[in-house]
């Protein structure tokens, strides 16, 4: 029904589009990062203008590709060429994998993103770092196309350590803060134990099948012969990198500490795009999922069991952009779930309308932080809905779409992940029920918090203002897409064979919009006064409260692991470097040979007779060996 | 001519020589007289060599022996040479002093 | 016992005793002349050994050559100091251990069959002929190797005996 257009550097015709233009797309932001290092650094417009330049063009790249992609039928691929060729057995190509899937991720990354660079022009105002920011996030922008238009499997690896490295830097940006700098490390390790086991899954599939193209793989998984437990094990080992990236529990830690990086960069890389990447990239190796039960269950459940861990956490937290951060583990743990149960379709597209609406609050949150000169804990707002009216009332249109309010986008795609929970796995479809109660719940509670009641810091307060155009802007292009996406139900078709149209009793239907609702008005009649506070939940919850305001500890364990039982190893390894290896073995080598040298000197007299002797009966004892005896 | 000297006769007389060689060189501290204590070590090797040559029949020993005086006489000239160059230096030739090699 | 036997004897004797007088003499220049006399009997020996050739080498290049070299030294360095040393107990006792320990080695060695690994075929009758054509044959590369290391101990020689050396 495609054409498939395989571009060869000659050809420049087929639409009047020219080929190169999907290699423009990839390296413009790359182009742009190494121009604002290595030229523009110290003109900070002309590197805000560049980078933003970049991805507006990239962006642009991508609603013409995808255009033609959905109304004219014709798919712009560009013709791999080999990259890396060892012997006769190893040929790893650069691809570009420009398919449904890869196209919309494309809109998703280069339209949110554009709309976070807009924003950060105004939110990073008058920061030194400026230039350095816009350069950090251009090269993001690169890795996580790469990403997308990634056609096999080294390739994807490689962007997604790329895409680590500019997290790091990202997180880090506030580097002379010292939890900024420890938040990027401990996303950059914590990233790094999935990613290893996504290493792991990578070579085991090349040491069955010897190629790393996606599509050869897909093509040859059948007749591979791959038992149940390989296959389920590979699935599990790639599905480690996207838990890792799209922290899902256990190395979900590193997305909360993460928000230490300024707030544009929170909501471009840590809500809408790079920790999507895990899902995106579940997504496009769905095939080789798909066929492992054993995967499917531990990928679903993994996703349930963080969607309503973080869901449960964020309802305790006090930093407003550490609750957006729970709230995006969350709902990652749909989009998980919804790939476990079998629903990658599902889960892209809740990524797609997830990607505007986490986008919108973070910035949202990131127009009152910088309302309240860098305030984030909701305890010191309140009010604020007067004096930032654009920010309120976009930061409540996001809200109601991560709820699942109809008929803003959230609802469409929670609602198929829902549905398809209830079709394949009920107690999984509880806890999802639980996870959108506690969604509305906690996001009723940052709402109420931050922008009604009377203020509680007075003097912040009166100091408090609305964001410039610059912020606001993107704001509502945002809130506009929030409440879209969802309208435009080709978009699951889109992605593949639409979903067997069953139909769900209007029963089933009105309970899932019932759910938020009813957890709004919990959250309504806890948080809806003029000096609200969590002390009649706290009472309510007892231990659990504690329980869920520690995070479960989760922390807390991993320092305990970290400390007890690395430390252990850490110490006998030590004892074993100083004690055995350096005292016994080096130290007694090097005492051992400092000893014999000592006594050996003793035969060096400098005396010719006395050599000459030894000489003498040398020889005659080697004359005695090899002759007399 | 018949004779009663056998090749076992040379070989004495040739080691007997030898080990006094050996013991020259252990022996003496002047450099001069340890040189010639070594020349008498490849004398005492050429005489075995012309002795095996004469009663083996084989004209090889006879040409390593003259090979042997050659090099003799270019290390005699070398190491000459060298304890000239020494004595100018140390004003001395007595290998007790020349222990500049110890640690 | 006929004269080839009495010479071998006078001759071996003679040696010996000059390698010992070599030796133990106090003064070099003594020793340096008993060496000559030491070359002067081996030659003998060769003679007696019918290697006439060998024999005139001998005398020609080590009591000629070889000993006008060591006169000349001994005589440009001062020896005086060294007259009055005398040996050290150590040292000779060391000497005769080694020598001793050789002779005992030999003597078990010689006590023993010796079998040659190739006899030849024709009796050499010491003329330079059978000696020296070979040289020039088989021995050829050596030969000129040989010149070669001449040559090279006769600019080493010239090289150590300048004044300053660096």
């Amino acid at each position: 029904m495609n054409h498939l257009i395989y571009m060869y550097g000659t050809d420049w015709g087929m639409g009047r589009f020219p080929i190169c233009s999907v290699w423009i797309l990839l390296f413009s932001p790359l182009v742009a990062a190494a121009l604002i290092t290595l030229v523009t650094g110290k003109n900070k417009a002309l590197s805000a203008a560049l980078s933003i330049g970049a991805i507006l063009l990239s962006f642009t790249l991508s609603l013409r590709l995808f255009w033609l992609f959905a109304f004219k039928g014709i798919q712009h691929q560009p013709h791999p060429f080999p990259w890396l060729v060892i012997g006769n057995s190893v040929r790893i190509e650069f691809g570009m994998t420009t398919d449904a899937l890869a196209l919309l991720m494309l809109l998703v990354v280069t339209g949110v993103g554009s709309a976070i660079h807009f924003y950060s022009l105004g939110y990073m105002k008058g920061d030194p770092g400026f230039s350095r920011f816009f350069a950090c996030m251009s090269l993001f922008t690169f890795s996580m196309l790469g990403i997308v238009i990634s056609s096999n499997f080294i390739q994807i690896f490689i962007f997604w350590e790329l895409v680590g490295v500019s997290s790091y830097l990202l997180i880090g940006f506030w580097f002379e803060k010292p939890s900024a700098a420890e938040a990027g490390k401990k996303a950059f390790l914590t990233t790094r134990i999935g990613d290893v086991g996504m290493m792991l899954g990578i070579l085991l599939l090349w040491s069955h099948a010897h190629t790393f193209e996606f599509a050869e793989l897909k093509a040859r998984l059948p007749s591979l012969d791959l038992s149940i437990g390989t296959l389920a094990l590979i699935g599990v080992l790639i599905f480690t990198g996207a838990m890792g990236k799209s922290a899902q529990v256990p190395l979900h830690v590193w997305l909360p500490d993460a928000m230490e990086g300024p707030t544009p960069v929170s909501a471009l890389i840590h809500a809408a795009t790079m920790v999507a990447a895990g899902v995106y990239m579940l997504c496009r190796v769905s095939w080789l999922i798909l066929p492992s039960e054993t995967a499917l269950w531990l990928i679903a459940w993994i996703g349930g069991i963080t969607a309503l861990m973080a869901a449960s956490i964020a309802i305790a937290q006090n930093d407003i952009k550490r609750i957006l951060a729970y709230s995006t583990l969350s709902q990652l743990g749909y989009m998980v779930m919804a790939v476990g149960l079998g629903g990658p379709t599902q889960a892209m597209f809740h990524l797609t309308t997830h990607a505007f609406f986490k986008a919108l609050l973070f910035l949202g949150a990131g127009s009152v932080i910088i309302a309240l000169h860098h305030e984030q804990d909701i305890w010191k707002m309140g009010g604020l809905w007067k004096k930032t009216p654009i920010t309120f009332w976009t930061f409540v249109i996001g809200t109601l779409a991560l709820a699942g309010v109809p008929p803003l986008s959230g609802f469409y795609s929670k609602d198929e992940i829902l549905l398809l929970a209830f079709e394949r796995n009920q107690p999984l479809f509880l806890i999802a029920v639980a996870t959108a109660f506690l969604t509305a719940y906690y996001m009723g509670r940052e709402v109420f918090v931050v922008f009604c009641g009377k203020p509680r810091d007075q003097h912040a307060y009166d100091h408090a203002h609305e964001s410039p155009l610059v912020m606001t802007a993107p704001l509502i292009f945002l809130a506009l897409f929030s409440i879209i996406t969802g309208w435009y139900s080709k978009v699951p078709d889109f992605l593949g064979p639409p979903h067997e149209a069953e139909r769900h009793s209007l029963l089933l239907t009105g309970g899932l919009i019932a759910v938020p609702v009813f957890g709004f008005i919990v959250a309504l009649r806890l948080y809806w006064k003029p000096d609200p506070s969590d002390a009649p939940v706290k009472a309510a919850l007892g231990k659990l409260w504690t329980l869920v305001e520690n995070k479960y500890y989760f922390d807390e364990l991993y320092h305990w692991i970290i400390k007890y039982v690395q430390g252990t190893i850490a110490t006998t390894c030590d004892v074993f470097d100083r004690w055995i290896l350096q005292r016994l073995g080096i130290g007694g080598l090097s005492v051992g040979t400092g000893l014999l040298g000592r006594t050996v000197r003793l035969l060096q007299t400098g005396s010719i007779s006395g050599y000459a002797f030894f000489f003498g009966l040398g020889a005659t004892v080697i004359i005695y060996y090899v002759v007399v005896r | 001519m018949t004779t009663a000297i056998t090749l076992n006769d040379y070989l004495i007389v040739s080691g007997l020589l030898f080990a006094l060689g050996i013991a020259g060189i252990i022996i003496r501290r002047n450099a001069l007289v340890i040189y010639m204590a070594l020349e008498i070590n490849l004398n005492a090797a050429n005489l075995a060599l012309v002795a095996f040559s004469k009663f083996n029949k084989l004209v090889d020993g006879q040409i390593l022996a003259f090979f042997i005086i050659a090099i003799a006489a270019a290390e005699v000239a070398v190491g000459l040479a060298i304890i000239v160059a020494l004595y100018r230096r140390k004003q001395t030739v007595s290998v007790d002093e020349l222990t500049t090699m110890r640690l | 016992m006929n004269v080839h036997d009495i010479l071998f004897y006078c001759f071996s004797i003679a040696m010996l005793v000059c390698g010992f007088l070599v030796i133990f003499s106090r003064n070099p220049v003594a020793s340096a002349l008993f060496l000559v006399l030491l070359f002067v009997f081996l030659a003998g020996l060769f003679v007696l050994l019918e290697a006439f050739f060998i024999a005139a080498i001998q005398v020609l290049v080590y009591a000629g050559a070889v000993m006008v070299l060591f006169l000349f030294v001994i005589m440009l360095l001062d020896i005086k100091a060294s007259e009055r040393r005398k040996f050290r107990a150590l040292g000779v006792a060391g000497g005769i251990a080694v020598a001793a320990a050789f002779v005992w080695e030999l003597k078990i060695i010689l006590a023993r069959p010796i079998k040659p690994l190739s006899v030849g075929s024709q009796e050499l009758r010491g003329g330079l002929e059978q000696v020296v054509k070979p040289l020039f044959a088989n021995y050829m590369l050596p030969f000129e190797v040989t010149a070669l290391l001449l040559l090279v101990a006769m600019i080493g020689v010239v090289l150590l005996s300048r004044k300053e050396l660096k």
